[in-house]
């Protein structure tokens, strides 16, 4: 038991933990047992749509690692659970197979709608799904070592490390809008079939998508707890708040903050391959800055440094997006913008924040 | 030498009838022309693309004075025909009327809906063939400058007959303009069809000139089996051309590059003063740019009759409109977050988010286009290949313009004193009795009026719209950063570089890849000198 009491470190955490166990299992069981006409039937529509908040928690809880614990505001999330998603994207094109519009058995359509007569050598194995489910970890995680490798070794900090990640998730959403990346250009992937052999249009396959989800954001949060409750997290808080000072100490700061973002990068990967399948489409609009640049706003929102604040504030502000943008939809960007300035100026510890003062003062 | 336009007249019918091709027709008593022409008006109207062509044809024969009219009239569309009794009419439209007048009834002018008539369809076939008939039409009347134009985009297209007409014409022709001009183009003819004599004289006549038909002329004919001095005579020739063709595609790209570089130099400028000073990104400063060239329209659409007033007065309301609109930002934002860089970009994004949809929501998320005056439009062309647009001039030394204001402004006010004080060290500046949260405003101020003037400059460029800002926001940042914080010069070089190395790298890559190659540049630069070019001195650069 002693092992795992990190769980408790912050008890704020438990609820989520709980809520979202009881989710796992009783939002698919409410979707598929329960008849239609019942008050207590979860439609497949809303459990898709909160499977997609899910993955955006997952999301969030990365950038909170960085940005919260580890003061690295990252601006190119985006980039690395984009990554993710086009390596489960491309493992759904090939299980397409001969039931694409053109029928080919091993050219996704819009290869051969460009004329192409064989695959790009980058999509070889993505027949398996062993080999994309290595990559969708593999690939964000060699973009953020190599990235991370060149900006932390030569100290590039603050608002320059902001405005490089931006221009990293700005460069990559240009190139991916070319049809010569072999990514399907403007329109991305899509028209998937089947996953692992189950039809992605049934109602069980997307129960089954969102317990996963819901079991790999519980996973994700454990993992997280874990590291930051660890003596590496007390080092994160550490080079957070006076870098240079841990340095002195003798800690090597550069190597942390790399094997740190490595990680965040590759769980934002796996958000994103769970996305996908969710959602049934990934183009390079998830690439775009602005995109990236709202993950910071969910945490923000939140409270980051706490995990727990991020998952919420995601849940939260997507949910408010959904409602917003079908209810007044000229107000939803109205709405985010005041979100941002808003949090940044009178709420800076977020939701989360306002829960722990009042639990204080009690 | 002298001869009067009306000499020059049966050299005009002899040419017109050849590329009509149909010599038969001439000498046709002016009634029967008349009645060519009535004929051609007819068969216009009707759906077949081939009788259209054989209507025109039958048209330009009659050599009505009307031809050229009619035929500008239906390469740009304006020429209809009536629903019901199928005459044909020149109609303009306005407000979802036509206004329209008849061709044959000249004087007649009526209102109708867009019901009662139809549009006289063309095809790419019959567009060629308009634009050629327009270029043999405006050989024989008009400035000089045109005529030659009009020589010069027969070339390569004449026929032998055609030539012959020519040589005629350059016999008659006063102008030197027009006389290089033919001669170039029965230069081209003869290294086809003169014997080995005249060819070396033909190349000598073509040494200098930069035309595309001249090359291909020289291609064919070195690809003949001609004499070897002819053919070593013509090679020389080509290489010097090529060479020449080379040197001036070069200046075209450095032009460009430049005139792409003043823009980022103009866009990021305001963004430098202000991250200089405060060491925050600004990220609504794309939205000032974009309030600037809001601005621009709505002050156009007041003075609608006045372009060139209009873009004069947009300068400095441009610049106001976006000052006061950033230094409420600043008043009412920023001034809480100082010493909080991660904040005051989210807060800022925020703001630009908001403006954006402001914008939207005031002016419709469609994009407005800001008409440039007479003096900003059309090019110098400077020779066939290289012509440079005069709105890119104009708005280089605009750039120029701006930086010496804002230099002046830095190095010769008082203000300027106090901006550089408080960037170097603003504790120290305080203690000196620097006004430090004033100056902050003002500055904040000035970079954001700076952003509005550049706003006015891109909406000479591009079309005006709520997304004109976010485009510009990262490369502003990366022009600054490369250029060193707080350094206007390194600003200046950097955007210029930036902007040239841009459009050298373009042809080899394309646009895209281009932008990912200097993008990827400029972050491994900042991995070696995160300090950019120029390096800001003192303690505040720690």
């Amino acid at each position: 038991m002693k092992r795992l009491s990190f769980i408790f470190d912050d008890k704020l955490g438990i609820p989520l933990l709980i809520a979202l166990g009881a989710a796992m299992i009783m939002v698919p069981v409410l979707n598929l047992m329960v008849p239609e006409t019942n008050f207590f039937h979860v439609s497949t529509f809303t459990m898709s749509l909160w499977g997609k908040y899910l993955t955006y928690a997952m999301l969030a809880m990365a950038v909170d690692l960085v940005w919260g614990y580890l003061g690295i505001l990252s601006l190119g999330h985006g980039v690395f659970f984009g990554l993710g998603g086009y390596a489960m994207g491309m493992y759904l094109m090939r299980q397409i197979g001969t039931r694409g519009e053109y029928g080919h058995p091993i050219l996704p359509d819009f290869m051969v709608f460009l004329n192409w007569d064989k695959l790009p050598w980058f999509w070889h194995g993505f027949d398996m799904f062993p080999f994309a489910a290595v990559m969708i970890v593999l690939v964000p995680c060699l973009l953020a070592l190599v990235f991370g490798w060149l900006a932390f070794k030569s100290r590039v900090t603050g608002v320059y490390l902001s405005i490089i990640t931006q221009a990293l998730t700005y460069s990559l959403m240009l190139a991916f809008f070319r049809n010569e990346m072999g990514f399907g250009g403007n329109n991305g992937l899509t028209d998937f079939k089947d996953l692992l052999g189950f039809s992605l249009l049934s109602d069980g396959t997307k129960a089954g998508l969102f317990a996963v989800t819901a079991g790999c954001l519980i996973l994700a949060y454990l993992a997280c707890r874990y590291l930051v409750s660890s003596k590496l997290g007390r080092v994160l808080a550490a080079i957070r708040d006076a870098e240079d000072r841990v340095r002195f100490l003798g800690y090597n700061v550069e190597t942390v903050k790399l094997w740190v973002f490595v990680f965040s990068a590759g769980l934002a990967g796996i958000a994103g391959a769970l996305y996908v399948p969710q959602v049934g489409i990934i183009n390079p609009s998830e690439f775009s800055p602005l995109n990236s640049i709202e993950i910071v706003v969910w945490v923000a929102v939140g409270g980051r440094g706490t995990l727990y604040g991020a998952v919420a504030g995601a849940l939260v502000v997507n949910w408010a997006k959904s409602y917003l943008t079908g209810a007044l939809p000229d107000a939803w960007l109205f709405a985010l913008g005041a979100l941002f300035i808003v949090v940044t100026i009178f709420l800076p510890k977020g939701i989360a924040g306002l829960i722990r003062l009042r639990k204080e003062a009690a | 030498m002298f001869t009067s336009p009306k000499s020059r007249f049966p050299a005009l019918l002899f040419i017109l009838a050849f590329a009509m091709y149909a010599a038969f027709f001439e000498g046709l008593p002016a009634n029967a022309a008349a009645r060519t022409f009535d004929q051609g008006l007819e068969k216009l109207t009707q759906k077949d693309f081939n009788n259209k062509i054989q209507g025109l044809e039958q048209i330009v024969q009659s050599k009505d004075p009307q031809v050229e009219k009619l035929l500008s009239a239906l390469l740009e569309g304006d020429l209809y025909y009536t629903q019901k009794d199928k005459e044909v009419v020149y109609a303009t439209k306005s407000d979802g009327q036509y206004t329209t007048t008849g061709v044959l009834s000249n004087d007649v002018t009526q209102q109708v809906g867009s019901r009662s008539i139809r549009k006289i369809g063309i095809n790419n076939n019959i567009r060629k063939k308009l634009k050629g008939w327009l270029s043999l039409l405006q050989l024989y009347h008009g400035p000089p400058r045109e005529r030659a134009d009009a020589v010069y985009r027969l070339l390569g297209k004449l026929s032998p007959d055609m030539v012959d007409s020519l040589k005629d014409l350059y016999e008659q022709e006063t102008s030197h303009k027009v006389r290089q001009a033919l001669a170039t183009a029965i230069a081209i003819d003869t290294l086809k069809t003169g014997n080995n004599e005249a060819k070396l004289s033909a190349l000598s006549q073509l040494k200098g000139s930069l035309h595309p038909a001249v090359k291909t002329g020289l291609i064919n004919l070195i690809n003949e089996k001609t004499s070897e001095q002819v053919q070593k005579k013509a090679t020389k020739i080509l290489q010097r051309i090529e060479s020449r063709i080379a040197f001036y595609g070069f200046l075209e790209t450095l032009f460009f590059g430049l005139s792409a570089g003043s823009i980022l130099v103009l866009a990021a400028i305001g963004l430098a003063i202000t991250f200089g000073v405060i060491g925050v990104i600004n990220m609504a400063h794309g939205e000032l740019i974009m309030i600037g060239a809001y601005t621009t329209w709505v002050i156009q659409q007041l003075l609608p009759h006045h372009l060139g007033l209009a873009i004069c007065l947009a300068v400095p309301g441009a610049f106001l409109v976006s000052a006061l609109s950033g230094i409420v930002i600043e008043r009412s934002i920023i001034r809480f977050l100082y010493g909080r860089p991660l904040e005051t970009l989210l807060a800022t994004f925020g703001v630009s988010l908001v403006l954006q949809q402001a914008v939207r929501s005031v002016f419709s998320p469609l994009n407005r286009a800001v008409s440039a005056p007479d003096w900003m439009s059309g090019s110098l062309v400077l020779n066939p290949i290289l012509s440079l647009t005069m709105n890119r001039i104009v708005i280089f030394f605009f750039c120029l313009f701006v930086f010496g204001a804002l230099f002046l402004i830095m190095k010769k006010t008082s203000l300027g004193l106090q901006v550089r004080a408080v960037s170097q060290n603003r504790a120290m500046a305080r203690a000196m009795g620097v006004p430090a949260s004033r100056v902050d405003a003002l500055t904040f101020g000035l970079g954001s009026g700076i952003a509005g003037v550049a706003g006015v400059a891109l909406s000479q460029l591009t079309n005006v719209g709520p997304n004109l800002g976010q485009a510009y926001i990262i490369d502003s940042f990366m022009v600054v950063v490369f250029g060193g914080v707080g350094n206007l010069w390194g600003t200046l070089l950097a955007g210029l570089s930036l902007g040239t190395a841009n459009k050298f790298i373009e042809p080899f890559s394309g646009a895209v890849l281009a932008k990912i190659i200097v993008l990827v540049f400029i972050i491994l630069f900042i991995q070696k000198r995160p300090q950019g070019l120029f390096p800001q001195k003192g303690r505040a650069a720690g």
